[in-house]
């Protein structure tokens, strides 16, 4: 009876695909908190077509479709680190991780250097020039700012998990035969990745 | 959960002593027994001092004009009220407490998939519920709003909304997690043998919670940070005045709220289930629509959420669609009620204490139901929304249905959870006389909704006089039979009971291990080869 | 513990998905410059749609994962779009 006992006792504490199944209903409330932002914003864009189209102009296109990529290599990395986890090849794992951890970061700066640009011409939160903006205009900005400011706090919790992860791997506590919280932070990681392929077209492509 | 190298004797999760002992070993287990006990205790701390609020409000109502307090005091007291009985004690209620304690048991396993993460949750439950109190005393004063917060005026007023809010929005993830967590444990840890349509019921009912706290709590998550955005940091979203639009906070706001409602009667009736087929010595009648009809209750709750906005300037087609769908989501409920009776129906009924209150669940449950259809259809609404009507209504349905079926459930399981045994003939009396103040307080308000007497006024004009001293007086009685109930089962708490194994002769999982459970639940892990009501 | 059987996706495959997500959004970006009318922003929600499902079915292994995960995935996207649906039968009749 001992033997098994504790052999189950073990299986109760390493069960990798509750973990993971964990993970996607974590994701699916992640999906539906932007989605509440997503309901908001489709209806105040419904109610001023207008507006949202001129104000979206104000931001650049170029920086949107910059991050778009950075973002998307970024999934792409992620992905082969876990591949290259389950053929064993730690170097590889270690270096897509890190490659992806710096993409995150640029993808931060990058997003600093947009809302600095912004700021600078007072157009920030509780900013005069903001208060003062007509209707459908400060509707775009405050979804703007609330958006794309709740997916960059996604940005860091995501770096931190991948941040973990790499120590993990490094320590060899992630390893080929249990690398749950590699695929777990990858899922993540891959959802911060889809909200900003809808924020993309919503926020910089209206036409 | 340390691991045991003693198997002669296998301690009981009580007398279990882990890394620390006392009060330290039970902030810091993992148990999912303790884990429910620590919401049971909390919860009922929680709940008193709602039920103190309660009474407090119907003694202002006692008369017309100021008695014990002014509008101010009032407004703060609903909105506490509303908040503490809502986000403290209905929406964790059942499936926190029993679906913890139970949840593992009833299908065979040793705890939840996630151990660590369901301590989290309950810390997390005391952190939101610290928050939303100490927007009592913190800032500008108790916030004013209601428990719905609704924009703008929660946009306007000067009381301290953002603790309040922030404490609901902390309280919604320790929700989610649980949510999570019962939903993963369902998938994974079921016992061999046990197929999905061999789960009791109590856990089918956990399940479609689970799927509700998952899809829906998000929502009003990010409603509340927008509120709190729009309160701190001067961006706008629902204030007219920059062109945001009221009705769209109303919405969001709603579409987790209805549902919530889901969750707070989804796993009570799931608890009755467990009760009814037990006391009537019978299998349960129709186990797969019931089934079934959890399920559907979960999902077509999930849109009905503008019947409580039909006066509030909503298109009429929006107006029709979500009575009709409201409408359609009566049936799953009334297919619960009937599979209730009709497993009634030629059983060998074994009237005991959880019995009892079971009956008077659906006693209260069906009131509160029928009425919710005068508020689902459009032309009635109109003309009892906003009144006492509403207020009757869904006290029948959350403290009628949630509250008497935790109380059932308390009574049934109690056995099972401290191997105690209590005075099943006070028991009887203080059910009797909470039913009959439960309904003296709040079946007056059906009345005084109809001749007009709104909600959410601490004064009220003289024609409504008479009705509410009736209520008032049933709320004395009400706390009485409650007061009966509790000191009767903190008597037996304190008493030496025997230990029953199976004091119901109760055919699930829970009955078939020792009074109180050992740590690890089952010595060795059952094969179940049938369902789950076998008489 | 993990009872499924482990698919692991060629380093290719993540080189061809990513290069497809890439033209996506190239082909999303010059596609807003023609004038379609409404349809512009149909278009770039279609392709955006397209790349989501992308994600979802070669980064985030849907495809080749348990079914499960899909069917769960299928049933929160299907009652998020309700939602909106019957959200709007408000503001589209108001």
């Amino acid at each position: 009876m001992e033997t098994i006992t504790t052999h189950q006792h073990a299986d109760l504490h390493r069960d990798d695909t509750a973990a993971k199944l964990g993970m996607w209903l974590f994701i699916f409330t992640e999906i539906l908190l932007f989605g509440g932002l997503f309901i908001v914003y489709s209806v105040y864009r419904f109610k001023n077509p207008v507006a949202f189209e001129l104000a979206h102009e104000e931001l650049s296109i170029t920086m949107g479709f910059i991050n778009t990529i950075i973002l998307l290599v970024s999934s792409a990395t992620v992905a082969i680190s876990i591949t290259a986890m389950q053929k064993n090849d730690r170097k590889i794992t270690l270096a897509m991780l890190g490659i992806t951890l710096l993409l995150a970061l640029v993808f931060l700066i990058n997003k600093y250097f947009e809302w600095g640009g912004k700021f600078e011409h007072g157009m920030y939160p509780g900013s005069e020039l903001m208060k003062n903006l007509s209707n459908g205009d400060m509707l775009f900005f405050s979804l703007y700012f609330f958006m794309t400011g709740l997916h960059g706090v996604h940005i860091l919790i995501g770096m931190i998990l991948l941040g973990i992860t790499l120590v993990k791997v490094k320590t060899g506590a992630v390893n080929s035969g249990k690398y749950a919280l590699l695929e777990n932070s990858g899922l993540y990681w891959h959802l911060v990745d889809l909200i900003w392929i809808f924020l993309f077209p919503l926020f910089y492509l209206i036409h | 959960m340390e691991e045991q190298t003693e198997h002669k004797y296998l301690p009981n999760y009580l007398e279990y002593r882990g890394k620390y002992k006392g009060l330290a070993g039970w902030l810091t287990t993992t148990d999912h027994k303790r884990i429910g006990l620590l919401y049971f205790y909390s919860m009922m701390v929680f709940f008193l001092a709602g039920v103190v609020m309660g009474i407090l409000m119907k003694l202002e109502l006692i008369s017309p004009g100021e008695q014990i307090m002014g509008a101010q005091v009032y407004n703060g007291l609903f909105t506490l009220h509303g908040l503490t009985m809502i986000f403290l004690f209905v929406i964790p209620g059942v499936a926190a407490v029993y679906g913890n304690f139970f949840l593992p048991i009833l299908i065979g396993a040793k705890d939840v998939s996630f151990p660590r993460l369901n301590l989290m949750s309950w810390y997390l439950y005391i952190i939101g519920a610290i928050v939303v109190l100490t927007s009592q005393f913190m800032g500008d004063g108790p916030p004013d709003t209601g428990w719905t917060f609704y924009a703008p005026y929660s946009l306007k007023t000067q009381t301290n909304v953002v603790a309040a809010v922030t404490g609901a929005f902390i309280l919604g993830f320790s929700s989610i997690l649980t949510g999570l967590n019962f939903i993963v444990t369902m998938h994974r840890l079921r016992a061999p043998g046990m197929g999905w349509l061999r789960m009791p019921l109590f856990a089918w009912a956990l399940y479609g919670t689970g799927w509700i706290q998952l899809l829906a709590t998000p929502i009003v998550g990010i409603t509340f940070l927008m509120v709190i955005a729009e309160r701190l940091l001067g961006i706008g979203f629902f204030d007219p005045a920059i062109g945001g639009d009221p009705i769209l906070y109303q919405h969001l706001f709603w579409i987790y709220s209805h549902p919530a409602v889901y969750i707070m009667i989804l796993p009570a009736m799931g608890a009755i289930t467990e009760i009814i087929p037990t006391f009537a010595r019978k299998t349960i009648f129709g186990y797969t629509a019931i089934v079934i009809s959890s399920m559907a209750i979960a999902f077509v709750g999930y849109f009905v959420w503008g019947h409580h906005m039909f006066t509030s300037g909503m298109s009429s087609t929006s107006r029709w669609v979500f009575s009709l769908l409201t409408f359609l989501v009566a049936i799953p409920s009334a297919i619960k009620v009937f599979n209730w009776t009709a497993t009634l129906y030629k059983g060998s009924i074994n009237i005991k204490t959880p019995f009892l209150w079971a009956i008077c669940f659906i006693f209260v449950f069906m009131i509160g139901g029928f009425s919710g259809l005068v508020l689902g259809s459009l032309a009635t609404d109109i003309h009892v929304h906003d009144t006492a009507f509403v207020v009757a209504h869904f006290h029948y349905i959350v403290f009628g249905g949630t509250g008497f079926a935790f109380f059932a459930a308390l009574h049934y399981w109690y056995p099972k959870m401290f191997a105690k045994v209590y005075n099943p003939k006070i028991a009887n009396l203080g059910l009797f006389i909470f039913f009959v103040g439960f309904n003296l307080l709040y079946f007056p308000m059906f009345y005084l909704g109809m001749i007009g007497m709104p909600r959410r006024y601490y004064d009220y004009l003289p024609m409504f006089h008479n009705a509410n001293i009736l209520s008032t007086i049933g709320s004395w009685i009400m706390a009485t039979g409650l007061l009966i109930v509790i000191i009767n089962l903190v008597r037996a708490r304190r008493g030496t009971g025997k230990e029953v194994n199976d004091p119901w002769d109760g055919k699930t999982l829970e009955w078939t291990i020792a009074s109180p459970p050992i740590v690890e639940n089952f010595e060795e892990i059952p094969v179940v080869d049938h369902g789950p009501y076998e008489y | 513990m993990s009872d499924e059987k482990i698919h692991i996706s060629p380093y290719k495959s993540h080189i061809m998905v990513l290069l497809g997500l890439i033209v996506l959004t190239v082909i999303t970006v010059l596609i807003t410059s023609v004038e379609m009318g409404p349809y512009n922003t149909t278009a770039a929600m279609i392709i955006a749609s397209i790349k989501g499902a992308i994600v979802l079915l070669y980064f985030m292994h849907l495809r080749f994962d348990q079914k499960i995960y899909g069917i769960m995935v299928a049933i929160v996207v299907a009652i998020f779009a309700a939602v909106i649906v019957v959200t709007f039968f408000d503001y589209l009749y108001r």
